[in-house]
């Protein structure tokens, strides 16, 4: 450790938990010199959340980047000698539970996270000899759950830095300012001189928000308590020489883990009440009664636990002569959507955010942000990290604190894959919401937009359709959804459904350099006439996907570019980072301007002609253009693409033009059958059918252009992000190849008809995981109902010589398997294949 | 044998403390509440007395409605019951707190043979509750005490001066402050924090009187200076550490 705080860095990292030790070792690495490493707390505790983590890591999480990335993490730690492997159990108290645990055993298979089974009561009394195993209906057993030394590692890696030459770290430094300017950090302000930084990277936990604040930047989280105690010494444990040599149980209904601990046991739990924080008022080291973020134990909140905890290990949660060692509420960093915020923060450039991040995820979380850092991008895909993710609303604190507040004791819960959060809903209202909700829209939430999911006026077209529409009696795949959907699908296809689309985020892009900036983001054709619509990937430099989206050319430098909302910020700031520094294009998002309304269906011509003056043919409004028209006196933007599948259009207005755009389709579509068609339609059964691609599930940074089968025939001369190594996937055998699967019988062991969901495992005929050249393992990316085939549809990519027409595989949902069929391999439609529909 | 614990909810500072905006009080904004350590002492002194003797062991408190958290965190160690004397949150002077003590005592049907409190509360260290207490009941007291056996009806009791030991005899009923390594308080289990939940915890309001002592405000007292100094490393820092511990009269 140096004394005297040097004045200039190339690169100032704020933090010396887990995090930003990690930060400090992988940017060193990578080949970064002249790092300073500053804490406010001493060294090597700083008092944050690392200093009092319970340590374990279960490797398996239903969500692909977060098993990825503690994946990486268990490798750092073991390289670092600071990993201990106890085994882990997950209990069941439910039969519900019992079938999560199924659940998430086929995740950790999709994942490529080896050798957990289910096992019975009595399997884990021997593992565990101090459980009351007839409390318990089985368990979930990970042999590679372990804990880890994260102080000991954080010092490692800080000392491998040092030894590198490539940085030195700094306690008791007070970050008291960040300065910025012309929107780029440019110095750190603390109580022991300035330190002038290119970059500035904030690790700083639950004090994150407060800092980032200082360079009028935002951090989304909140800390947020979790409670745990210590009892000890245990006569059961006093030959233990270890910290820890017995399995740790998560006893998942009661929300609560257990752990041996030396001599002791720690309790932990996620049950009680939601108790939050604000990260400005978090004591001092100076003022702490133990540490910043050890809070006193408030016995009040662990009641119920103490009993839970008493059910389970009698033995030795009952004793009397076991006595609490150690209590305290323990704070954690919580996002409003329960994932970490990484990259650098969309307001201010080279400010960099790795914050709420825990101790299984800290090493991986460091190295892959660094590689973002340093490269340009990381290896394992981060999008739902990406600190870019964040609309404005969810930046407020009122949101966070609802969100998290709802989800905290949902930590260990069953959390349905399109489970809906009840808290600060209605935050963004379509023109159309109250017309909607009339006709019994469902709404679900989507970037704080309500968007109806399917409609309740539809329900008599279920039985219209009969088994058409593929009734599911399974209670799971039946929650968060409704046979209307269907039967949406069904009619829309012989008449019309008109959709609404509010949620799109918008974005123009304009001036002397805007098709320059276009062309650089996109890898198809961006200089195209105006009035053409193109639908394109945008590549990292990796050469993977970033996004998918959809521009316009409205103007000879006018591009509009229409993205998902879910997605639609980090597109914006991509696109942002690629204007020229002389101002000579500019981006303005209009997503609250602006409102889309779809239409689609065979009738969607005769709807749509006879609300407007254009001619609507064929031949005068061709399929991927777009031109200004009117509808009933309403100007509108009309794009004809689809992503349903049929013959229609987009119409975008302005938010005050939507009810009456609403209103004149609404009319005319009386007259052709048209009903309205909620999102399960949109972003599930109708682009399924046709086998699009969505960002996220299928589209990402692991997989290529080429790998999911939409390369273009000939490549554009103009550059753009990726396109080095895309040539290169070109000239290569991919490694596998985006299919399209049928389940061949979907009868279960009690002979109910079960549906996947999405995220299981494709296995070989006996039953054995499928792993690519790249290690990459096959599971399902996207599933749901092809009502006009009759068919379940899975997604999923195959190595290139298993991906062939016809190939059986098994596919593993619950526990149980299922035989499924290649039905087309690319991006060929299982529906409609030659596009008669949509070309009409 | 009856015995009747005192105890003070008080925060459970840190190193530095922070007034609030009128200086009038700790800021407990991030603090956590428990008792005194010398209560812990008596509470504990109680426990043994009952476990030895027989008998009943009351907690006494008189604070806002939140102190019932330190009433059952020392339920949970083996007292028997409580009584929460409920303010509305505001510091009571020290005649008003004996007063009501006194009333709540006298209310009881028990009748204590012996009343234990901890020396000083760790926030306001005024050393008069007992003294007040004793006084008004008309029973003796003896405080500061480190030592304590109970036979035939008299408290023997140790406390350590300046000079050595002083032993005092008090007839019970009586009145003693205890203070740190009279014994050493356990902890609770969590059968005791189950059992706790259930035990009675009286909830009375007490009757607010008219303070006689006004607090005009606090001052955080001038930080001592940590001491810390290197004497220097390995080998090098032997003849330094000699001289410390010559000094300090260790060698």
């Amino acid at each position: 450790m140096s004394s005297k705080l040097p004045s200039k860095a190339k690169c100032v990292v704020i933090g010396a938990g887990i995090v930003g030790n990690g930060m400090v070792y992988h940017l060193a690495k990578l080949g970064w010199k002249d790092i300073v490493q500053i804490d406010k707390g001493p060294l090597p505790n700083p008092g944050g959340s690392t200093g009092h983590a319970s340590n374990f890591i279960f490797p398996v999480d239903h969500s692909k980047e977060m098993t990825a990335i503690t994946a990486e993490s268990m490798r750092q730690y073991k390289e670092f000698g600071t990993f201990t492997e106890s085994g882990g159990i997950e209990v069941a108290r439910t039969p519900e539970r019992m079938q999560e645990l199924a659940r998430r055993i086929t995740s950790a298979k999709s994942w490529g996270v080896d050798g957990g089974r289910i096992i019975s009561p009595e399997e884990v009394k021997k593992l565990v000899p101090y459980i009351d195993e007839t409390v318990i209906l089985g368990g979930y057993y990970q042999p590679t759950v372990g804990v880890v030394d994260s102080l000991r590692t954080g010092t490692l890696m800080r000392e491998k830095a040092a030894e590198m030459g490539a940085a030195q770290s700094f306690a008791n430094v007070e970050v008291q300012d960040i300065t910025t300017e012309n929107g780029r950090v440019k110095a750190v302000v603390t109580d022991q001189g300035t330190i002038e930084a290119d970059y500035v990277v904030i690790a700083t936990g639950c004090w994150s928000p407060k800092l980032a604040a200082m360079a009028g930047a935002h951090i989304p989280l909140t800390p947020a308590v979790h409670q745990m105690k210590d009892i000890g010494p245990v006569p059961f444990f006093k030959d233990t020489k270890g910290d820890i040599e017995w399995p740790i149980i998560r006893d998942m209904d009661t929300f609560m883990y257990e752990r041996q601990h030396g001599t002791g046991l720690e309790i932990g739990s996620y049950a009680h009440r939601p108790i939050l924080y604000n990260a400005e008022d978090l004591p001092s080291n100076a003022t702490a009664t133990l540490s910043p973020t050890e809070f006193a134990f408030t016995q009040v909140d662990f009641d119920i636990q103490d009993e839970h905890s008493y059910e389970l290990m009698p033995s030795i949660v009952g004793d009397e002569n076991v006595r609490e060692k150690y209590a305290c509420n323990g704070i954690l960093s919580y996002t409003p959507d329960g994932m970490p915020i990484l990259g650098e923060t969309p307001e201010v450039k080279g400010l960099w955010s790795v914050a709420a991040v825990w101790i299984k995820e800290g090493p991986g979380t460091a190295k892959s942000v660094a590689e973002w850092m340093v490269l340009g991008d990381s290896k394992i895909d981060l999008h739902a990290s990406n600190i870019a993710r964040f609309h404005e609303h969810h930046k407020d604190d009122k949101h966070v604190k609802a969100r998290v507040a709802e989800s905290f004791n949902k930590t260990y819960g069953i959390v349905h894959p399109l489970e809906q959060y009840e808290s600060n809903r209605k935050v963004r209202l379509s023109p159309y919401y109250d017309r909607e909700a009339k006709l019994g829209a469902v709404f679900y939430e989507t970037a704080g937009w309500e968007r109806p999911f399917w409609y309740e006026c539809n329900k008599d077209l279920v039985a219209k359709f009969g088994d058409k529409v593929m009734p599911r009696t399974a209670e799971w795949e039946s929650r968060w959804w409704s046979p209307i959907i269907n039967a949406e699908h069904l009619q829309m296809r012989e008449t019309a459904g008109i959709v609404d689309l509010t949620a799109f985020a918008y974005f123009d892009i304009t001036g002397p350099s805007a098709l320059a900036v276009v062309q650089k983001a996109a890898l198809r054709q961006m200089d195209v006439a105006i009035g053409r619509v193109v639908y394109t990937p945008v590549l990292g430099p990796n050469g993977g996907f970033k996004s998918d989206l959809t521009i316009m050319r409205l103007g000879e430098s006018h591009f509009r570019v229409v993205t998902g909302g879910a997605h639609g910020m980090a597109d914006k700031k991509w696109f942002a980072d690629l204007l020229p520094e002389d101002g000579s294009a500019t981006i303005k998002d209009i997503t609250s301007d602006y409102t889309t309304l779809g239409v689609w269906g065979p009738n969607a011509r005769k709807i749509v002609q006879e609300v407007t003056s254009a001619d609507m043919s064929n031949e005068a409004f061709k399929f991927s253009t777009c031109k200004e028209i009117d509808i009933k006196g309403v100007k509108v933007l009309a794009s004809r693409i689809s992503y349903v599948g049929d013959l229609g259009w987009e119409f975008y207005v302005p938010m005050a033009d939507g009810p009456a755009l609403w209103d004149a389709l609404w009319e005319s579509g009386k007259n052709h059958g048209m009903i309205p068609v909620g999102i399960g339609v949109y972003g599930t059964t109708g682009r399924l059918e046709k086998c699009y691609r969505a960002y996220g599930p299928e589209l990402e940074t692991e997989y290529t252009v080429v790998e999911a089968g939409m390369q273009t025939p000939k490549l554009k001369d103009a550059d753009f992000i990726g396109k080095e190594a895309h040539v290169k996937h070109r000239s290569e055998k991919p490694a596998a190849m985006l299919c399209t699967l049928f389940v061949d019988d979907h009868t279960s062991s009690t002979g109910e008809k079960r549906y996947m969901m999405g995220n299981e495992p494709i296995l070989t005929l006996d039953k054995q995981p499928i792993t690519d050249s790249h290690g990459r393992r096959s599971y399902v990316t996207s599933a749901g109902s092809a009502p006009s085939l009759g068919k379940h549809i899975l997604m999923s990519y195959l190595p290139t010589e298993l991906a062939v027409a016809g190939n059986k595989f098994i596919v593993e949902y619950l526990g149980e398997h299922y035989p499924c069929s290649i039905a087309e391999v690319g991006a060929t439609s299982v529906f409609d294949p030659s596009n008669e529909r949509i070309l009409a | 044998m009856d015995v009747l614990v005192c105890l003070k909810r008080v925060p459970l500072a840190g190193g530095t403390l922070i007034l609030t905006p009128d200086a009038k009080d700790i800021e407990t904004k991030h603090l956590g509440f428990g008792i005194s350590p010398h209560e812990e002492n008596a509470v504990e002194a109680g426990v043994q007395l009952v476990e030895q003797m027989g008998g009943t062991l009351t907690l006494l408190t008189l604070g806002p409605s939140d102190a019932e958290e330190q009433l059952r965190a020392q339920l949970a160690i083996g007292a028997t019951r409580a009584v929460l004397l409920e303010t509305d949150g505001q510091e009571w002077d020290p005649q008003g707190t004996a007063a009501a003590l006194v009333d709540a005592i006298n209310a009881e049907e028990t009748k204590f043979d012996l009343i234990i409190f901890g020396a000083e509360s760790v926030d306001s260290a005024g050393y008069q509750i007992h003294v007040r207490v004793a006084h008004a009941l008309n029973r003796p007291i003896v405080t500061n005490v480190k030592a304590m056996k109970i036979e035939n009806g008299i408290a023997s009791c140790e406390r350590v001066v300046a000079t050595g030991r002083e032993h005092y005899e008090a007839p019970l009923p009586a009145i003693v402050t205890v203070r740190d390594g009279l014994n050493i308080p356990r902890y609770p289990s969590v059968p005791g924090r189950m059992q706790a939940r259930k035990k009675p915890v009286d909830m009375k309001k007490a009757d607010p009187r008219v303070p006689k002592l006004e607090k005009l405000n606090l001052t955080i007292a001038p930080s001592k200076s940590t001491g810390a100094e290197i004497l220097g490393n390995g080998a090098d820092a032997v003849p330094a550490l000699v001289e410390v511990l010559k000094k300090i009269g260790a060698l």
